[in-house]
């Protein structure tokens, strides 16, 4: 889609109806999920009313760092991007992938009948879309499509909001995946002072704008809200060199770089749980006390995680420095040759999260630059 | 390339089918090969596999485990998968007894390339456990005997009581592949060779090389010097098949234990073409 198209489907959405949009997709029998404040830090949940939304407030991020702060003004979108992604509805946490029952003839398997809750997303970030489309590339690209994922991702309704502002951890530009919501949506929002530049992205979204109190925008909210989106591009600070990015993974390693993260890195999978493309996850058995019924659990799993390469004869990645270095080379590396697309949508989850601030683009930077570093990557 | 013989994709992935320990055969020390028959018709009529896939076994309450199926694909009705016990879900395997019911999800992965190997020597190079994988495809070539040129198995074990499927070296021997074991450490009664089973690649001739395809299953450091001597010998990398092992969970390409590298061994593999992936074989810890 190009910039003349866009703006042709534009209209003007008040303040005053963004709680309309929520009540017309909660009519619809939709579950709407959206950013929300618990324990200090926007995540996302189930909301029913605007006053969920964490109105006024903002998140200051860096390496290991992240604090809400009141804004000074009412901005409903005003922030970046927390330590939840969309994957914990698409790919929740903890699933039953399949149950077995001891009868009289033996074991019988069975799986469970597709999850019918139909979610609307709202609030989804350019480098989340983009994370989506990571996932869906995952998960149902075959040869083997995954129920659960497939099913939920098949009913949901997106509603992306455009970042107007950038966190000294973002780097989506480098990622070529935002900050501007281009596809994947099918509403997407911009915010000035008194309400939103609504875009439709989809057939659907046409059809709730028509059922909204909209009117048309003007050349000065168009402008304006021009301006806002350029502000997220014209913050951001970081920056990641992604040319020949796979080749120089790949070829390095054996770099001595790996060896000094790893002594940094805790293990701690805090940046595998918080990665919006991070797939990977483990199925338990988990029994009734009868020995009788048994449920298969999927979990998020982590390659983080000692026992996530473990077989027979020990666990082939048995040092931290060995499993950054799965983590690394698979998001930016071998990712291109099994999904055709970086793992990495530059959202910088990683750096915040990580509890020791290591930070993707600096390793990157200093495994391409001869380990200086301060002079080739991370922030400018 | 090898074929690959997906379950079905349209049925969910994590549904598994009933089967039947029909029979158990003990084969050397703390291993047992489990015939398996599947409960429901229609899906022991469906069913079939290609030479080095693997099922999934899942023994409820305990897990599941990636287990090589061992067995003739030709001969329908027969499933086989010779175990070794190593962890949670093979020990309860072992306990288990004939007539137990039990999951299994499959066949998964890709397989030996027969059709590469038509009209050239084939060499089977394997260790200990490693036979059992390779069982399916020998069990092919010899079917299809006048289709290929030399047949050789070339096999290690630690003491000669670890070689697997003795019994059967004779028929092998007779259908037209030569069988040649090697032990690491000999017992007094031990007539053959001693030593690792390179040895025997390099001490073996070698009349057409560049027509010569190598099938090599065991652990990573054996197979990297099983292709080192045979690329030495001057057989072309692009014809030397590797059988890898990773931890594997899901079995379709969606948990990400197995990789190694770009590849899922259990989508893309276990079967995969040396020179795809002899870049990372000595790769510690990858």
């Amino acid at each position: 889609m190009n910039e003349q198209q866009l703006s042709e489907s534009e209209v003007f959405l008040p303040k005053s109806e963004l709680q309309s949009l929520i009540d017309l997709l909660r009519n619809d029998g939709m579950t709407v999920v959206g950013p929300t404040i618990d324990q200090q830090a926007i995540v996302y949940d189930e909301i029913t009313s605007v006053d969920e939304l964490p109105r006024g407030w903002t998140d200051r991020q860096e390496p290991g760092k992240y604090r809400l702060e009141q804004r000074d003004d009412d901005a409903t979108f005003g922030f970046v991007v927390g330590p939840h992604s969309w994957k914990k509805y698409l790919f929740p946490p903890l699933t039953t992938v399949s149950t077995a029952e001891k009868t009289d003839q033996g074991w019988q398997m069975q799986t469970p009948e597709p999850d019918s809750t139909r979610y609307a997303f709202l609030g989804v970030r350019a480098c989340e879309l983009a994370a989506i489309a990571v996932q869906d590339r995952v998960f149902t690209g075959g040869p083997y499509i995954d129920p659960v994922y497939s099913n939920r991702r098949k009913n949901a309704f997106i509603i992306a909001v455009n970042c107007t502002e950038a966190a000294p951890t973002c780097f989506c530009s480098s990622m070529n995946t935002g900050p501007e919501c281009r596809s994947g949506f099918d509403l997407a929002l911009t915010e000035l002072d008194d309400g939103f530049v609504v875009q439709a992205g989809s057939e659907a979204g046409e059809t709730l704008i028509a059922r909204l109190n909209t009117s048309e925008i003007t050349t000065s909210q168009s402008e304006t809200a021009g301006q806002a989106r350029q502000q997220a591009v014209d913050q951001q600070s970081r920056h990641m060199n992604t040319d020949g990015i796979r080749d120089l993974l790949l070829g390095s390693l054996k770099h001595p770089r790996w060896e000094e993260v790893g002594n940094r890195c805790l293990g701690c999978t805090n940046c595998t749980m918080v990665c919006p493309t991070c797939f990977c996850s483990s199925v338990e058995d988990v029994t009734a006390l009868s020995g009788e019924s048994v449920e298969r659990k999927r979990h998020w799993d982590s390659c983080f995680n000692l026992s996530f390469s473990y077989i027979s004869h020990g666990t082939t990645r048995d040092t931290i420095s060995h499993r950054y270095r799965q983590w690394l080379t698979h998001k930016l590396a071998s990712w291109h040759d099994q999904f055709d697309t970086s793992g990495c949508v530059g959202c910088g989850r990683c750096i915040t999260w990580c509890p020791v601030g290591i930070d993707l683009t600096e390793e990157v930077a200093a495994i391409r630059g001869n380990g200086d570093s301060s002079q080739s990557g991370g922030q400018s | 390339m090898s074929g690959t013989c997906l379950a079905s994709p349209s049925i969910d992935p994590w549904l598994a089918h009933t089967v039947r320990i029909a029979s158990i055969t003990d084969e050397v020390e703390d291993v047992a090969t489990y015939h398996l028959e599947f409960s429901d018709p229609e899906s022991a009529k469906s069913y079939s596999f290609l030479p080095g896939q693997f099922n999934m076994l899942y023994l409820p309450g305990v897990g599941e485990a990636a287990i090589s199926i061992s067995s003739d694909p030709a001969q329908e009705g027969t499933l086989d998968h010779t175990v070794r016990i190593a962890g949670n879900v093979t020990g309860a395997l072992a306990r288990a007894a004939v007539g137990d019911t039990f999951g299994l999800r499959g066949p998964f992965g890709s397989s030996w390339p027969i059709e590469a190997c038509l009209g050239g020597d084939v060499i089977l190079v394997t260790g200990g456990i490693g036979l059992a994988p390779l069982r399916p495809a020998i069990y092919e070539l010899l079917n299809r005997k006048s289709e290929f040129g030399t047949l050789s198995l070339l096999y290690g074990a630690r003491h000669p009581f670890g070689l697997l499927y003795p019994s059967e070296y004779a028929d092998w021997e007779q259908r037209g592949m030569s069988v040649n074991t090697t032990v690491d450490r000999a017992s007094p009664a031990w007539q053959g060779n001693v030593g690792v089973v390179t040895q025997l690649l390099d001490r073996m001739p070698l009349p057409n090389p560049e027509e010569t395809t190598v099938l090599c299953c065991g652990p990573e450091v054996m197979m990297w010097y099983t292709a080192r001597s045979a690329i030495g010998r001057g057989i072309p990398a692009d014809r030397i098949w590797v059988s890898l092992e990773r931890n594997m969970n899901c079995a379709i390409g969606l948990c990400g234990h197995c990789q190694f590298g770009p590849t899922f061994v259990c989508k893309d593999g276990p079967v995969i073409r040396y020179d795809h992936v002899s870049s990372f074989l000595r790769v510690e810890g990858f």
